[in-house]
């Protein structure tokens, strides 16, 4: 497991170290939860989508996040 | 024994001045209200307030963002996540025309007038030239909204190519004042990006000329910034508040205090009582729901809704509904401020 913000791996319950941006829920992910690459991300003005080359696409309406 | 004379309080100048005869703080004003106390910010801002509903009226612009180019920029935007020199977690992508026209159409649902298309260049080569046309013509036929872009720095071709296609404004940021520049960015200049703001105005499309507060500059250049902007006449001035980001040279600044964000937004009002005045990315980090609402009351009368390029926003929704609350009705197709 790979935190999607930062990339670290967290599969030891280690503290990802996120950015105060994240935690109030402004970001989107920019790491592959399950492999920790980066992936293309695009923002739309009511969401976003961010596609791993290995594990496919997530989305703001998948994730209901914005 | 003799006495010099007391000076007028920049607040009572300000009411005659600004208020009064609409002319604008200069430089030095400037500086004195951005170094006003805590304890005066609040008649500052009612005072920021009263100027804009003097001299632009109680109507807030609208307006969306999309990125159509993201990452992998030359420059060196010591701020920003899109450029190709920083260990950013920004990764390259292109959007396609069908993508641009739905996020138009979601961004004039929120009754927004302005849709801005933005790519992340030192200045558009033939290939984004040709996908902003095709864009923008997409648009114009589906949606009824107005188009803005920021492509970075023009030729004087791509601005006569611009007006042609019927966009509406043009934004180019300073970014900062001109004696900071330098440690913001040294890929071009601030008289580079002088030389695209004058060709764009005088190719007849409006002026958008904003940037980037909390960077680091002093208060002073603070001040510097908006005399910039107040000789430059923009049509619309964006104030971003920095939003540090990873990987980049300034990831590791503070955020700017609430208190200086606001006091810049109602100096900055003060300075350009005429100006479109928008808020724009940062603010929710910066100000949180409270301070979007003290600025709102505070000399801004435009805001970006929903996400922006690289980082997300409010729901479209909290801003809409705060604008209902305050009573201040959102800008029609046509009209202006």
């Amino acid at each position: 497991m790979f935190d999607p913000y930062t990339g670290a791996d967290v599969a030891g319950g280690v503290d990802p170290a996120r950015i105060t941006a994240a935690h109030r829920g402004l970001e989107p992910p920019r790491f592959c939860t399950q492999c920790g690459r980066r992936m293309i991300v695009q923002i739309a003005p009511d969401g976003w989508w961010a596609r791993c080359s290995r594990h496919g696409t997530v989305d703001s309406v998948s994730t209901e996040q914005r | 024994m003799t006495h010099a004379p007391a000076r007028a309080d920049i607040l009572d100048l300000a009411r005659d001045q600004v208020l009064r005869r609409g002319v604008g703080l200069d430089r030095d004003q400037t500086l004195e209200v951005l170094q006003l106390p805590d304890d005066r910010l609040e008649d500052l801002l009612t005072l920021a307030h009263d100027v804009r509903m003097a001299w632009c009226g109680p109507e807030v612009e609208v307006e969306g963002i999309i990125s159509l180019k993201t990452g992998g920029c030359p420059e060196d935007c010591h701020f920003c996540s899109q450029s190709g020199l920083f260990a950013s977690p920004v990764r390259a992508a292109w959007l396609d025309i069908p993508s641009l026209v739905e996020a138009a159409k979601q961004t004039a649902k929120t009754g927004a007038t302005e849709f801005c298309i933005v790519a992340a260049v030192r200045g558009p080569d033939a290939r984004l030239m040709a996908q902003v046309a095709a864009g923008v013509e997409a648009i114009r036929n589906e949606v009824d909204i107005q188009v803005a872009c920021s492509l970075g720095m023009l030729t004087q071709e791509q601005v006569d190519q611009l007006a042609a296609m019927g966009v509406h404004r043009y934004n180019h940021n300073l970014e900062t004042a001109k004696s900071f520049f330098p440690q913001v960015v040294t890929t071009h200049t601030w008289d580079e990006r002088w030389d695209t703001l004058r060709m764009v105005r005088d190719a007849g499309m409006e002026v958008c000329c904003g940037g980037i507060l909390g960077m680091g500059e002093t208060l002073a250049q603070r001040a510097e910034f908006a005399a910039d902007l107040a000789a430059l006449e923009p049509d619309e001035v964006p104030l971003n508040f920095l939003n540090p980001r990873p990987g980049t040279p300034f990831g590791d600044l503070e955020l700017m205090p609430a208190s200086d964000a606001l006091r810049a937004v109602a100096a900055f009002r003060l300075a350009l009582p005429r100006t479109i005045l928008r808020f724009a990315g940062g603010r929710e980090l910066t100000l949180g729901d409270l301070g979007a609402k003290q600025g709102i009351l505070g000399g801004i009368n435009a805001v970006i809704v929903g996400n922006y390029l690289t980082t997300l926003g409010r729901p479209a929704e909290s801003d809409l509904d705060l604008l209902g609350e305050l009573k201040m009705p959102i800008k029609a197709l046509g009209e202006s401020i």
